[in-house]
């Protein structure tokens, strides 16, 4: 028996946010409505400041909306939950435990109600095991390098078997050629596990090599959607192929139409 | 006017001095390469010769300070005839410690005795501020309405001075001894609180938002999370009340007597005994940079860097 794929999976509607500070209030996001379909890539990009992460908080329960509704697997998103994994910009390690005890901490959260110790301990395992970290399993996160500081990342995140990835500029930190071996274990993760995932970045490659959808944002204040950009490239996905697909091509330029045509920045 | 062209001057010779040694192996780079072919291992100093060098650059500057420590000590006892001078003062000192645990009476103790019986006071007292501060400290750090409540009490009981608790203290207790603990206790506690609370509040919101997106449970969070954080503020804390609480018990001891190096400075001088004074001065302040040493030390171990 198949199962139904909820079109549905995350939905956000009507949602507006407007931040409080004491400068006076600043409307970061208005009217923002979408909704992502059970097993999707999709990523969000826009220009900087404009409210990725304002967005990709407000799914993860980090920030209340000031108006309008989010939903998750058809209930309101009243806060931060596990079934909502992230993987944040800067990693976000705790600098005083190994990497496995910082995967262990999530997954002992998580499954430490129904599994055994030693399950735990398998679980954050297969975790390091899976990002390629097994070598580094008992370093600190100052003795690893900055690229192996996000797998560990990854690796507490996907540990959680949560049901939705969500992403904040995971590769922003990295260079280019790290950042482009991670995509690629990234989509052979998300193949296999076939979770949900939010990606936030502003780099188009990115966006387009990895999604399913691109979720292209105005310029704030009051960000909105602007546009949403199927990507119907074939999966397994090859960077050497692509580079060379017309279709491929032609998606990368409709995203940079749109930044830098429609909503081009102006210079600051 | 003078003054400036001569300095201008120096400047110049010192430039030119710079230029010409830049300018040295510059110059004569095949002259350096010829030098190193040729087996000159004599000439450069072997590895322990540098680290001898290192080891006695080091050593020498504040062995430089004691001895001028000692110089300005000397004469200035040789113009005022009450001071001893640095021999007279060795030469008690050994004495002194030469029977440092005897005891004739209980006015009369040696002085590893009366070392002894402060730096209890100070644990004491210390360790109470360090029990109820540390907790003191996470609870105002982490709960906004609590460091409200608190900030204005720390604000008037902080600056008092700590002798100024002694009377509460002799009141409540009727007792010397505890009522210099409470002393030693009442000005250790704040630093505690206080750097505990500040670490507290400054744990990167990243890692309040690794605990909220895990759901951790709030044991988990202090003990993952606040904890590791915390310990180099509250070491700071730590080290600076322990610095505070053996400053204040020398004071508290001269008003309540009893055994202990505050007392025992009092006695000396009813007894006109200047070297034991001096004496004193120099083991408060080696004790007190001994606990400084040790903590710092402590604190370096418990880091997690
Ligand atoms: N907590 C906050 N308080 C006030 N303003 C905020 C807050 N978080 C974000 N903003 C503002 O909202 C806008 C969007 O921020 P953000 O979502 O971080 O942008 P992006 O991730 O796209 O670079 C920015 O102008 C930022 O200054
Ligand atoms: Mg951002």
């Amino acid at each position: 028996m198949e199962k139904i794929v909820q079109e549905k999976y995350v939905q956000l509607e009507n949602v507006n946010m407007t931040f409080f500070t004491k400068k006076g209030t600043f409307e970061a996001l208005k009217n923002v409505n979408f909704s992502i379909r059970e097993g999707e890539f999709i990523s969000i990009i826009g220009h900087s400041g404009c409210g990725k992460s304002t967005v990709l908080n407000l799914i993860a329960g980090l920030l209340q909306p000031t108006d309008g509704n989010l939903f998750c697997a058809g209930r309101e998103i009243a806060g931060p939950g596990p079934e909502r994994a992230v993987v944040f910009q800067n990693h976000s390690l705790l600098p005083w435990l190994t990497c496995s005890e910082n995967v262990y901490l999530a997954v002992e959260r998580v499954f430490g109600a129904t599994d055994t110790k030693d399950q735990l301990k398998k679980r954050t395992q297969a975790a390091i095991e899976l990002v390629g970290l097994a070598h580094a399993a008992d370093k600190r996160p100052n003795e690893i390098s900055g690229g192996m500081k996000q797998r560990v990342g990854i690796a507490r995140a996907l540990a959680m078997e949560p049901k939705v990835l969500l992403l904040d500029e995971p590769f922003g930190a990295l260079d280019a050629l790290t950042r482009a071996h991670l995509q690629d274990e990234l989509m052979t993760i998300m193949a296999k596990s076939g979770c949900t995932a939010v990606m936030v970045t502003h780099d188009v490659d990115e966006a387009v090599l990895l999604s399913d959808r691109i979720v292209m944002m105005t310029n704030g204040p009051a960000a909105t959607i602007g546009d949403i950009l199927d990507v119907e490239l074939a999966r397994p996905r090859k960077r050497l192929e692509l580079a060379e697909d017309g279709h491929y091509n032609h998606l990368r330029s409709e995203v940079l139409k749109f930044l830098y045509e429609r909503h081009a920045k102006k210079a600051a | 006017m003078s003054a400036i062209g001569i300095s201008k001057e120096d400047i110049k010779t010192i430039m030119n001095n710079e230029q010409t040694v830049a300018s040295n192996p510059v110059a004569s780079p095949k002259a350096a390469a010829k030098k190193a072919a040729r087996p000159a291992v004599a000439k450069r100093p072997s590895a322990l010769a540098l680290k001898m060098r290192a080891f006695f650059q080091w050593l020498l500057p504040p062995i430089f300070g004691l001895l001028l420590m000692g110089a300005v000590w000397t004469l200035i006892s040789h113009q005022s005839p009450n001071l001893p001078g640095p021999v007279s003062t060795w030469h008690s000192a050994v004495e002194l410690f030469s029977d440092p645990f005897y005891t004739n009476s209980p006015n009369d103790q040696g002085i590893g005795w009366n070392i002894l019986a402060s730096l209890e006071r100070v644990g004491l007292g210390f360790g109470l501020a360090a029990l109820i501060g540390i907790p003191l400290g996470f609870i105002i750090g982490r709960f906004q309405f609590m460091s409200r409540m608190a900030a204005p009490i720390i604000g008037i009981l902080r600056p008092v001075s700590p002798l100024a608790w002694l009377p509460i203290g002799l009141l409540v207790f009727k007792a010397a001894n505890p009522a210099a603990i409470w002393v030693i206790f009442i000005s250790a506690i704040w630093p505690m609180i206080i750097n505990t609370a500040v670490g507290v509040s400054k744990v990167p919101q990243d890692y309040m938002n690794v605990a909220k997106v895990l759901n951790l449970s709030e044991w988990k969070i202090v003990t993952k999370i606040l904890f590791p954080f915390v310990l180099p503020y509250m070491m700071t804390g730590v080290r600076l009340s322990i610095g505070v609480a053996w400053l204040v018990i020398v004071a508290a001891e001269m008003l309540t007597g009893g055994v202990g190096i505050g007392f025992w400075v009092w006695d000396e001088w009813n007894n006109l005994n200047v070297e034991h004074i001096i004496i004193a001065i120099f083991v408060v302040g080696i004790v007190g940079l001994l606990l400084e040493l040790a903590l710092t030390s402590l604190a370096r171990r418990f880091s997690y860097e």
